[in-house]
C-alpha cells in the first residue's frame, strides 16, 4: 500500500493559491495541521488568530461575510466544544462558506479527552446547514479541499494528516459513497480510518466463507440513507456500522435511522466508542482497547452470522500491509 | 445620507417611542433607551456613513430562516442601506437593544411607525432580541460577545477588498465580562483593523442589576488599551463629547469609544426600580399609571392613554 506523506499540505497549497477568495485560518497549531509552508510561502494569504477559538469562528462569519472563504485549521475537538455558540451563531446559521478542517479526528491522537474529537460527527450534522465530510485516505485527503470548497455554506472536515495510505484511485466526490465489496452476507458501513480496518477484515473472512458487502461513506451529512437501506436490503444477516466515533450519534445512529425510517428490520451491532469517553495511547491500542479495529469487525461479524469464523489477530496480521503502520510516524501533537 | 431631524430630536423621539411602547404593552426595554438613544441617534443621524435604506417602509413578516431551500433570504440590514465599497457597516452587538434600534429607525426615516407595532409579534420579523432578518440587523448578536469578533472579520475582509467603508459595532459594557471580546480586541489589534470602531454603551447595568454586583469589571479602559485598543471616552449624553470621541484617531488600532451614560436618562422616574432595570414590567396598574404620568412630564409628550379595565 501506497504511503502518501502530508496530503493535505499539498492540496491545500494547490487549491488556495488558484482561488485568492479562499483564507488560510490557524490558531496556533499551524504545524500541527500541515500549513506551515503555506503560512511561510504565502503571508498574505495566512491569517494567525491564535488560540482563541471563539473569535477564530466569529472572525471567520465576518469574513465570510465579506465575501471570503475561509479554511479553518485547527484540531477537529477545537472547532466545536469551545466555540459551539460561535459555530452556530457566526457560521452555521447564516451559512457562511466556511470551512472548518478538523485534524486528529476521535482517536487518531494520543492527546486524550481533550484533544479526542469523538462526538464532532454527532454535533456536526444535528446543525441545520452543516455539511459533513470525513477522508478515509491520501485520496480523499487531497480531494476534500476543492470539493469542500464547492459547498454553498460551511462545512465540517475530518482531515487525517501526517503519512496517510492511498486506498482509493479516485477522488472524494460529495454524496457519493464507495461500494468497497458487494457481498450478500453481511453490510458493513466504515468512514475514516475504519475503512482500512475494514478492508484488513474483509481479506480475513473472504478466506473464512464469509460474503461481506462493504460501503465507505466520506459523506456523512448530507447523508444518503436510502441507499444505506438498499444495501442492508440486500445482505442476509444484517448490518455492522465500525466508526471512529461514539456510537451514538455518528454513522451507528444514522444508519440505524434510515433502516427504522425505511421501516427494514434488519440487525445492526453498531461498533465504536460506546457512550465512553476514551483516553490518551497510540492510535492501535486505542482501536483495540475501545473496539474500533478489524478484529472487533470480524467479532461483531460472527455475533451476526452465528458462526465462529476461526480469525484470530494472526490471521489478520496476515492481510495487514506492514508497510502501512510502520511508516506512520507517532501521533504526536 | 443624512436626516432633516437634528440629532438631539432624534434622540427625544427615540426615548418617547420606546416609553410609549413600553407603557402600552406593559413591558420593554425602557432604560437602554434612556443610556443609548444619544448614542443611537448619533450613530444613524451624522456619524455613519449609510446609504438609503433598501427594504420597505413597513418590514415584511418572518419569511424564513437561512437555509438551501430559502434562496430568497435577506437580512434587516438593507434597512442600513445597500452594501456597497463606500458605505459603513452597523453591527448592534447586544441585540436586548433591538426595540431601541427600531424606534431609532422610525426617527431617521427608515423604518414607518407601524414597524413598531409588529414588535414581538408572532410571525414578525421585528423580533423582540434583533435577529439577522430583523430590521437594522446583519448578524445574530443575541448571544453577547460574539459582535466584535464577526465585524473585526467584516472590516478585515473589506480592507482586503479595498472598501472604504468602515465597520462600527454599537456595544453595551456588559459584555467585557464575555472573554470573547476579549479575544476579538486582541485579534483587532494584532492584525492593525483600525477600519473597525465600537461604540459602548456604558450604563453600568446588566440583566441582574448594577454590574458592580454582578460581576466587577474594573477600569474597562485601561483594559482596552492593554488589549491594544485604541480608547476614547465620553458623556454619552452630550453629543459633542460623542462626536470628539469618535472622531479620535487610531491608525493601526480598533477604536473603541466608551460612552458613560446614565440608565435612566430623561426618565428619572425610572431609579425608583433600580437596580432592576434590564427589562422594565410594572409591578401593578398603580405603577404602570404613575409611570406614564411622571415620564410623559418628563419627556413632555402626553401621557399614553391607556384602556381602563
Amino acid at each position: 500500500m501506497e504511503m502518501v506523506n502530508r496530503p493535505y499540505a499539498a492540496a491545500f497549497e494547490a487549491h488556495a493559491v488558484q482561488h485568492p477568495e479562499v483564507l488560510c485560518l490557524s490558531a496556533d497549531l499551524t504545524s500541527s495541521c500541515e500549513i506551515d509552508g503555506f503560512r511561510d510561502r504565502h503571508p498574505e494569504q495566512f491569517l494567525s488568530l491564535g488560540m482563541a477559538e471563539q473569535n477564530m469562528l466569529s472572525f471567520a462569519g465576518g469574513l465570510g461575510l465579506a465575501g471570503f472563504r475561509p479554511f479553518l485549521h485547527s484540531f477537529g475537538v477545537f472547532l466545536y466544544r469551545r466555540p459551539y455558540d460561535q459555530l452556530v451563531a457566526s457560521i452555521a446559521y447564516p451559512r457562511r462558506k466556511v470551512r472548518l478542517m478538523g485534524f486528529l479526528p476521535g482517536v487518531t491522537t494520543p492527546g486524550g479527552m481533550t484533544h479526542q474529537a469523538i462526538e464532532d460527527i454527532s454535533v456536526m450534522r444535528t446543525l441545520p446547514n452543516m455539511t459533513v465530510l470525513e477522508a478515509g485516505d491520501a485520496t480523499e485527503v487531497e480531494s476534500i479541499v476543492a470539493e469542500a470548497d464547492t459547498v454553498d455554506g460551511p462545512v465540517y472536515c475530518r482531515i487525517l494528516r501526517g503519512a496517510v495510505p492511498r486506498l482509493f484511485d479516485t477522488p472524494l466526490r460529495i454524496g457519493q459513497m464507495r461500494v468497497l465489496a458487494e457481498g450478500c452476507d453481511v453490510l458493513v458501513v466504515t468512514a475514516g480510518i475504519t475503512t482500512e480496518e475494514a478492508i484488513r477484515a474483509r481479506g480475513a473472512l473472504a478466506g473464512a466463507g464469509v460474503s461481506v458487502r462493504h460501503l465507505h461513506l466520506n459523506t456523512l451529512k448530507p447523508f444518503d440513507a436510502a441507499q444505506i437501506v438498499d444495501h442492508a436490503a440486500s445482505v442476509r444477516h444484517g448490518v455492522v456500522t465500525l466508526e471512529n466515533h461514539l456510537v451514538n450519534g455518528g454513522i451507528g445512529s444514522m444508519v440505524a435511522e434510515a433502516l427504522a425510517e425505511a421501516g427494514l428490520a434488519r440487525r445492526l451491532v453498531r461498533l465504536g466508542l460506546q457512550d465512553t469517553y476514551a483516553h490518551g495511547g497510540s492510535r492501535p491500542y486505542l482501536m483495540r482497547h475501545y473496539g474500533m479495529d478489524a478484529l472487533a469487525l470480524v467479532r461483531a461479524i460472527e455475533r451476526l452470522t452465528g458462526q465462529s469464523t476461526g480469525i484470530d489477530e494472526g490471521a489478520l496480521d496476515a492481510v495487514r500491509v506492514e508497510a502501512v503502520h510502520s511508516a506512520v510516524k507517532a501521533e504526536a501533537l | 445620507m443624512r436626516n432633516e431631524k437634528s440629532t438631539e430630536e432624534v434622540a427625544r423621539g427615540i426615548r418617547a417611542r420606546v416609553f410609549e411602547h413600553t407603557i402600552r404593552n406593559n413591558g420593554g426595554y425602557l432604560s437602554q433607551a434612556c443610556s443609548a438613544a444619544e448614542q443611537l441617534a448619533f450613530l444613524y443621524n451624522e456619524a455613519l456613513n449609510l446609504g438609503p435604506s433598501t427594504m420597505p417602509m413597513v418590514p415584511p413578516p418572518f419569511s424564513g430562516v437561512p437555509s438551501a431551500a430559502n434562496p430568497l433570504y435577506r437580512t434587516g440590514a438593507g434597512y442600513n442601506g445597500p452594501f456597497d465599497a463606500v458605505h459603513d457597516r452597523l453591527f448592534i452587538a447586544p441585540a436586548h437593544y433591538a426595540l431601541v434600534a427600531y424606534a431609532c429607525l422610525i426617527e431617521v426615516g427608515r423604518m414607518a411607525p407601524e414597524g413598531l407595532e409588529m414588535f414581538n409579534r408572532d410571525g414578525s420579523s421585528v423580533e423582540m432580541i434583533g435577529a439577522e432578518h430583523s430590521p437594522g440587523m446583519e448578524v445574530h448578536n443575541g448571544t453577547l460577545g460574539i459582535g466584535l469578533s464577526t465585524a473585526a472579520g467584516l472590516a478585515w475582509g473589506r480592507r482586503r477588498l479595498g472598501h472604504t467603508g468602515r465597520v462600527c459595532v454599537f456595544m453595551s459594557d456588559g459584555e467585557v465580562q464575555e472573554g470573547q471580546t476579549w479575544e476579538a480586541v486582541q485579534a483587532a489589534a494584532h492584525h492593525g483593523i483600525d477600519n473597525l470602531w465600537a461604540l459602548m454603551d456604558v450604563n453600568r447595568q446588566q440583566c441582574d442589576g448594577a454590574m458592580d454586583d454582578v460581576m466587577t469589571v474594573g477600569d474597562i479602559a485601561t483594559k482596552l488599551r492593554d488589549f491594544g485598543a485604541v480608547v476614547a471616552e465620553c458623556d454619552a449624553h452630550d453629543l459633542a463629547a460623542l462626536r470628539a470621541a469618535a472622531a479620535t484617531p487610531h491608525p493601526g488600532r480598533p477604536l473603541i469609544v466608551l460612552a458613560h451614560s446614565r440608565p435612566t436618562q430623561g426618565m428619572e422616574s425610572l431609579m425608583s426600580r433600580f437596580p432592576r432595570l434590564h427589562y422594565v414590567r410594572f409591578k401593578s396598574e398603580e405603577e404602570r399609571a404613575r409611570m406614564n404620568a411622571e415620564i410623559a412630564a418628563e419627556l413632555g409628550v402626553p401621557p399614553v392613554p391607556l384602556e381602563t379595565h
